[in-house]
Protein backbone atom coordinates (compact mmCIF):
# COMPACT_ATOMS: atom_id res chain seq x y z
CA UNK A 1 0.00 0.00 0.00
CA UNK A 2 1.14 3.48 -0.63
CA UNK A 3 1.50 5.61 2.10
CA UNK A 4 1.91 9.35 1.93
CA UNK A 5 3.46 11.19 5.53
CA UNK A 6 3.49 14.93 5.81
CA UNK A 7 5.30 16.11 8.56
CA UNK A 8 4.54 19.81 9.73
CA UNK A 9 5.99 21.91 12.36
CA UNK A 10 3.65 22.62 15.29
CA UNK A 11 2.23 25.82 15.71
CA UNK A 12 4.07 28.38 17.48
CA UNK A 13 7.39 26.49 16.81
CA UNK A 14 9.74 29.07 14.86
CA UNK A 15 11.00 28.20 11.28
CA UNK A 16 13.50 30.20 10.30
CA UNK A 17 13.51 28.43 7.19
CA UNK A 18 10.15 29.34 6.20
CA UNK A 19 10.84 32.89 7.18
CA UNK A 20 13.61 33.75 5.07
CA UNK A 21 11.58 31.94 1.86
CA UNK A 22 9.14 34.26 3.10
CA UNK A 23 11.55 37.39 2.58
CA UNK A 24 12.69 35.60 -0.59
CA UNK A 25 9.21 35.43 -2.25
CA UNK A 26 8.35 39.54 -0.81
CA UNK A 27 11.19 40.50 -2.51
CA UNK A 28 10.50 38.97 -5.84
CA UNK A 29 6.96 40.94 -5.40
CA UNK A 30 4.90 38.25 -3.49
CA UNK A 31 3.64 40.93 -1.54
CA UNK A 32 0.73 38.72 -0.72
CA UNK A 33 2.93 35.74 0.79
CA UNK A 34 2.56 35.23 4.46
CA UNK A 35 2.94 32.55 6.76
CA UNK A 36 5.35 30.56 5.13
CA UNK A 37 6.25 27.18 6.76
CA UNK A 38 8.71 24.39 5.23
CA UNK A 39 7.87 20.49 6.25
CA UNK A 40 8.41 17.21 4.42
CA UNK A 41 6.90 14.51 2.58
CA UNK A 42 7.69 11.07 3.37
CA UNK A 43 6.34 8.43 0.90
CA UNK A 44 6.64 4.58 1.39
CA UNK A 45 4.99 1.45 0.32
CA UNK A 46 3.55 -0.92 3.57
CA UNK A 47 2.34 -4.09 3.35
CA UNK A 48 -0.52 -4.58 5.10
CA UNK A 49 -4.06 -6.67 4.36
CA UNK A 50 -6.10 -3.05 5.16
CA UNK A 51 -5.78 -0.02 4.65
CA UNK A 52 -6.69 0.65 8.52
CA UNK A 53 -3.48 -1.52 9.42
CA UNK A 54 -1.67 0.19 7.09
CA UNK A 55 -2.68 3.88 8.56
CA UNK A 56 -1.79 1.61 12.04
CA UNK A 57 1.60 0.97 11.20
CA UNK A 58 2.35 4.21 9.82
CA UNK A 59 1.43 5.97 12.74
CA UNK A 60 4.20 3.77 14.84
CA UNK A 61 7.02 4.53 12.41
CA UNK A 62 5.80 8.56 13.27
CA UNK A 63 5.76 7.96 16.92
CA UNK A 64 8.95 5.85 16.97
CA UNK A 65 10.96 7.66 14.36
CA UNK A 66 9.55 9.86 11.41
CA UNK A 67 8.33 12.51 13.43
CA UNK A 68 9.68 14.33 16.29
CA UNK A 69 6.65 15.10 17.94
CA UNK A 70 7.94 17.83 20.21
CA UNK A 71 8.15 20.53 17.60
CA UNK A 72 6.09 18.67 14.35
CA UNK A 73 2.90 16.86 13.93
CA UNK A 74 1.82 13.90 10.96
CA UNK A 75 -0.58 13.72 9.08
CA UNK A 76 -1.00 10.23 7.32
CA UNK A 77 -2.78 9.28 3.75
CA UNK A 78 -3.13 6.23 2.36
CA UNK A 79 -3.42 6.14 -1.81
CA UNK A 80 -6.69 4.01 -2.50
CA UNK A 81 -5.38 0.79 -3.52
CA UNK A 82 -7.83 0.32 -7.14
CA UNK B 1 37.86 5.59 35.70
CA UNK B 2 36.21 4.32 33.25
CA UNK B 3 35.35 5.83 30.23
CA UNK B 4 33.22 4.82 26.89
CA UNK B 5 33.14 7.56 23.64
CA UNK B 6 30.25 6.34 21.40
CA UNK B 7 31.04 6.27 18.13
CA UNK B 8 28.63 6.55 14.94
CA UNK B 9 29.57 7.01 10.80
CA UNK B 10 29.71 10.64 10.65
CA UNK B 11 31.06 11.41 14.37
CA UNK B 12 34.29 13.57 14.21
CA UNK B 13 34.62 14.91 17.89
CA UNK B 14 35.01 11.23 19.17
CA UNK B 15 39.35 11.36 18.82
CA UNK B 16 39.19 14.87 20.41
CA UNK B 17 37.18 13.74 22.94
CA UNK B 18 39.52 10.68 23.54
CA UNK B 19 42.83 12.80 23.36
CA UNK B 20 41.21 15.13 26.12
CA UNK B 21 39.86 12.63 28.16
CA UNK B 22 42.91 10.79 28.49
CA UNK B 23 44.92 14.01 29.15
CA UNK B 24 43.32 14.32 32.19
CA UNK B 25 42.92 10.94 33.30
CA UNK B 26 45.97 9.17 32.46
CA UNK B 27 43.76 6.74 30.61
CA UNK B 28 42.69 5.86 27.08
CA UNK B 29 38.60 6.07 27.08
CA UNK B 30 37.00 3.00 24.73
CA UNK B 31 35.72 3.96 21.78
CA UNK B 32 32.21 1.94 21.54
CA UNK B 33 31.07 1.33 17.96
CA UNK B 34 27.71 2.18 17.21
CA UNK B 35 26.83 -1.03 16.23
CA UNK B 36 27.45 -2.71 19.26
CA UNK B 37 24.36 -3.62 21.69
CA UNK B 38 26.83 -4.97 24.58
CA UNK B 39 29.00 -2.94 26.53
CA UNK B 40 31.77 -3.43 29.45
CA UNK B 41 30.19 -1.38 32.90
CA UNK B 42 31.70 2.40 33.07
CA UNK B 43 31.51 5.30 35.06
CA UNK B 44 30.99 7.54 31.80
CA UNK B 45 29.53 7.12 28.98
CA UNK B 46 30.31 10.43 26.03
CA UNK B 47 28.46 10.90 23.06
CA UNK B 48 30.70 13.39 20.95
CA UNK B 49 29.80 16.04 18.22
CA UNK B 50 30.09 15.60 14.70
CA UNK B 51 27.02 14.23 11.72
CA UNK B 52 26.09 11.34 13.14
CA UNK B 53 23.92 9.21 9.39
CA UNK B 54 24.85 12.61 7.82
CA UNK B 55 21.81 14.20 9.77
CA UNK B 56 19.64 12.44 7.74
CA UNK B 57 15.82 13.09 8.91
CA UNK B 58 16.28 15.01 11.87
CA UNK B 59 20.10 15.75 13.92
CA UNK B 60 20.58 12.90 15.62
CA UNK B 61 17.77 10.94 15.02
CA UNK B 62 18.96 7.57 13.44
CA UNK B 63 22.02 7.73 15.91
CA UNK B 64 19.28 7.75 18.66
CA UNK B 65 18.17 4.00 17.38
CA UNK B 66 21.40 2.43 17.32
CA UNK B 67 22.14 -0.68 19.29
CA UNK B 68 24.79 1.01 21.13
CA UNK B 69 22.25 3.89 22.44
CA UNK B 70 20.41 1.08 23.82
CA UNK B 71 22.99 0.16 26.34
CA UNK B 72 23.70 3.96 26.77
CA UNK B 73 20.19 4.21 27.99
CA UNK B 74 20.10 1.07 30.16
CA UNK B 75 23.51 2.66 31.87
CA UNK B 76 21.74 5.97 32.08
CA UNK B 77 18.36 3.88 33.88
CA UNK B 78 20.53 2.45 36.30
CA UNK B 79 21.94 6.02 37.46
CA UNK B 80 24.55 5.75 35.04
CA UNK B 81 26.43 9.61 33.56
CA UNK B 82 26.30 10.25 30.32
CA UNK B 83 27.89 13.68 28.80
CA UNK B 84 26.35 14.37 25.34
CA UNK B 85 28.61 17.39 23.34
CA UNK B 86 26.24 19.00 20.53
CA UNK B 87 25.80 16.18 17.93
CA UNK B 88 25.67 13.44 21.10
CA UNK B 89 23.37 16.86 22.63
CA UNK B 90 20.87 15.93 19.78
CA UNK B 91 20.94 12.58 20.14
CA UNK B 92 20.38 12.69 24.06
CA UNK B 93 17.25 14.95 23.32
CA UNK B 94 16.06 12.39 20.36
CA UNK B 95 16.30 9.66 22.77
CA UNK B 96 13.65 11.36 25.26
CA UNK B 97 16.52 10.79 28.26
CA UNK B 98 16.97 14.99 27.99
CA UNK B 99 13.39 17.19 27.16
CA UNK B 100 13.17 19.42 23.84
CA UNK B 101 14.95 19.59 20.79
CA UNK B 102 17.29 21.72 18.97
CA UNK B 103 15.72 23.46 15.74
CA UNK B 104 17.31 25.18 13.68
CA UNK B 105 20.02 28.55 14.51
CA UNK B 106 17.70 31.32 13.79
CA UNK B 107 19.87 32.99 11.43
CA UNK B 108 20.24 29.50 9.25
CA UNK B 109 23.95 29.71 9.41
CA UNK B 110 26.24 27.69 11.15
CA UNK B 111 28.01 29.07 14.11
CA UNK B 112 31.84 28.43 14.87
CA UNK B 113 33.57 30.49 17.68
CA UNK B 114 34.17 30.95 21.04
CA UNK B 115 30.90 31.81 23.16
CA UNK B 116 31.14 33.12 27.08
CA UNK B 117 28.87 29.96 29.21
CA UNK B 118 27.65 30.99 32.32
CA UNK B 119 27.32 28.00 34.79
CA UNK B 120 24.25 28.00 36.40
CA UNK B 121 23.38 27.10 39.92
CA UNK B 122 20.84 25.09 42.31
CA UNK B 123 21.08 21.47 40.81
CA UNK B 124 23.56 20.13 43.07
CA UNK B 125 24.27 17.88 40.04
CA UNK B 126 27.35 15.54 40.96
CA UNK B 127 29.07 16.35 37.36
CA UNK B 128 29.17 20.29 37.87
CA UNK B 129 29.46 20.03 42.06
CA UNK B 130 33.18 20.86 42.06
CA UNK B 131 32.46 24.09 39.69
CA UNK B 132 31.70 27.65 41.70
CA UNK B 133 28.09 28.06 40.34
CA UNK B 134 27.90 31.61 38.00
CA UNK B 135 31.29 30.47 36.68
CA UNK B 136 32.04 31.44 33.50
CA UNK B 137 34.08 29.67 30.93
CA UNK B 138 34.99 30.48 27.42
CA UNK B 139 34.45 27.86 25.15
CA UNK B 140 33.58 27.14 21.11
CA UNK B 141 30.84 26.40 19.08
CA UNK B 142 30.21 24.81 16.07
CA UNK B 143 26.66 23.80 14.71
CA UNK B 144 23.55 24.35 12.83
CA UNK B 145 20.92 23.41 14.32
CA UNK B 146 21.63 24.75 17.70
CA UNK B 147 18.56 26.36 19.25
CA UNK B 148 17.25 25.06 21.98
CA UNK B 149 13.29 24.29 22.21
CA UNK B 150 11.01 23.19 24.39
CA UNK B 151 7.34 23.03 25.24
CA UNK B 152 6.16 25.24 27.62
CA UNK B 153 5.72 22.31 30.24
CA UNK B 154 9.31 21.07 30.17
CA UNK B 155 10.59 24.79 30.06
CA UNK B 156 9.09 25.12 33.17
CA UNK B 157 10.24 22.19 34.83
CA UNK B 158 13.51 22.49 33.67
CA UNK B 159 13.71 26.31 35.22
CA UNK B 160 11.73 24.83 38.45
CA UNK B 161 14.77 22.14 38.84
CA UNK B 162 16.96 24.05 38.31
CA UNK B 163 17.89 21.36 35.47
CA UNK B 164 19.37 24.18 33.05
CA UNK B 165 22.85 24.14 33.19
CA UNK B 166 25.13 26.39 30.86
CA UNK B 167 23.32 29.71 29.64
CA UNK B 168 25.46 31.58 26.87
CA UNK B 169 26.24 35.02 28.26
CA UNK B 170 27.35 38.82 26.44
CA UNK B 171 30.95 38.90 26.53
CA UNK B 172 33.35 41.60 25.26
CA UNK B 173 34.96 39.28 23.31
CA UNK B 174 32.76 37.00 20.99
CA UNK B 175 29.57 39.86 21.19
CA UNK B 176 25.81 39.05 21.81
CA UNK B 177 24.93 36.38 24.23
CA UNK B 178 22.43 34.31 22.01
CA UNK B 179 24.52 32.75 19.12
CA UNK B 180 21.78 30.80 17.82
CA UNK B 181 18.41 31.82 19.06
CA UNK B 182 18.25 29.82 21.83
CA UNK B 183 15.14 29.83 24.53
CA UNK B 184 16.42 31.40 27.49
CA UNK B 185 19.78 31.32 25.70
CA UNK B 186 20.08 27.56 27.39
CA UNK B 187 23.17 26.40 26.32
CA UNK B 188 23.34 22.75 28.27
CA UNK B 189 20.70 21.31 30.42
CA UNK B 190 20.51 18.18 33.14
CA UNK B 191 18.44 15.20 33.70
CA UNK B 192 16.33 15.68 36.94
CA UNK B 193 18.86 12.99 38.37
CA UNK B 194 21.43 15.15 37.27
CA UNK B 195 23.49 12.65 36.27
CA UNK B 196 22.81 13.47 32.85
CA UNK B 197 24.30 16.06 30.44
CA UNK B 198 23.32 17.90 27.12
CA UNK B 199 25.48 20.58 25.74
CA UNK B 200 25.71 22.85 22.46
CA UNK B 201 29.76 24.02 23.41
CA UNK B 202 32.91 21.76 22.45
CA UNK B 203 34.46 21.50 25.98
CA UNK B 204 37.10 18.79 24.41
CA UNK B 205 38.13 22.14 21.81
CA UNK B 206 39.19 24.27 24.91
CA UNK B 207 41.80 22.04 26.23
CA UNK B 208 44.41 24.30 26.15
CA UNK B 209 47.78 23.74 23.95
CA UNK B 210 47.14 26.33 20.79
CA UNK B 211 43.52 25.88 21.83
CA UNK B 212 41.73 29.48 22.77
CA UNK B 213 40.73 28.66 26.15
CA UNK B 214 41.41 26.13 28.69
CA UNK B 215 38.45 25.82 30.43
CA UNK B 216 37.05 22.78 28.58
CA UNK B 217 39.33 21.20 30.37
CA UNK B 218 38.32 22.97 33.68
CA UNK B 219 34.73 21.55 32.84
CA UNK B 220 35.55 18.31 32.08
CA UNK B 221 37.66 17.20 35.15
CA UNK B 222 35.04 18.57 37.18
CA UNK B 223 32.52 15.91 35.11
CA UNK B 224 35.29 13.20 35.59
CA UNK B 225 35.97 14.27 39.02
CA UNK B 226 32.28 14.11 39.65
CA UNK B 227 31.57 10.82 38.62
CA UNK B 228 34.56 9.26 40.09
Amino acid sequence: MEVKINISLKKGVLDPQGRAVESALISLGYSEANNVRIGKQITLEIEAEDASRAQQRAARMCETLLANTVIEDYSIEIADPS
Amino acid sequence: MRVAILVFPGSNCDRDMMVAVETITGRRPALVWHKDSQMDPVDLIILPGGFSFGDYLRCGALAARAPVVEAMLDHASRGGAVLGVCNGFQILLETGLLPGTLIRNERLKFVCRSVNLQLQHDHGSPLLSTLDPGHSLTIPIAHNEGNYFAQKDDLEMLRQNGQIAFKYIASPAFGPDNPNGATDNIAGILSANGRVLGMMPHPERAIGNGHPSSDGKLLLRAILQGVA
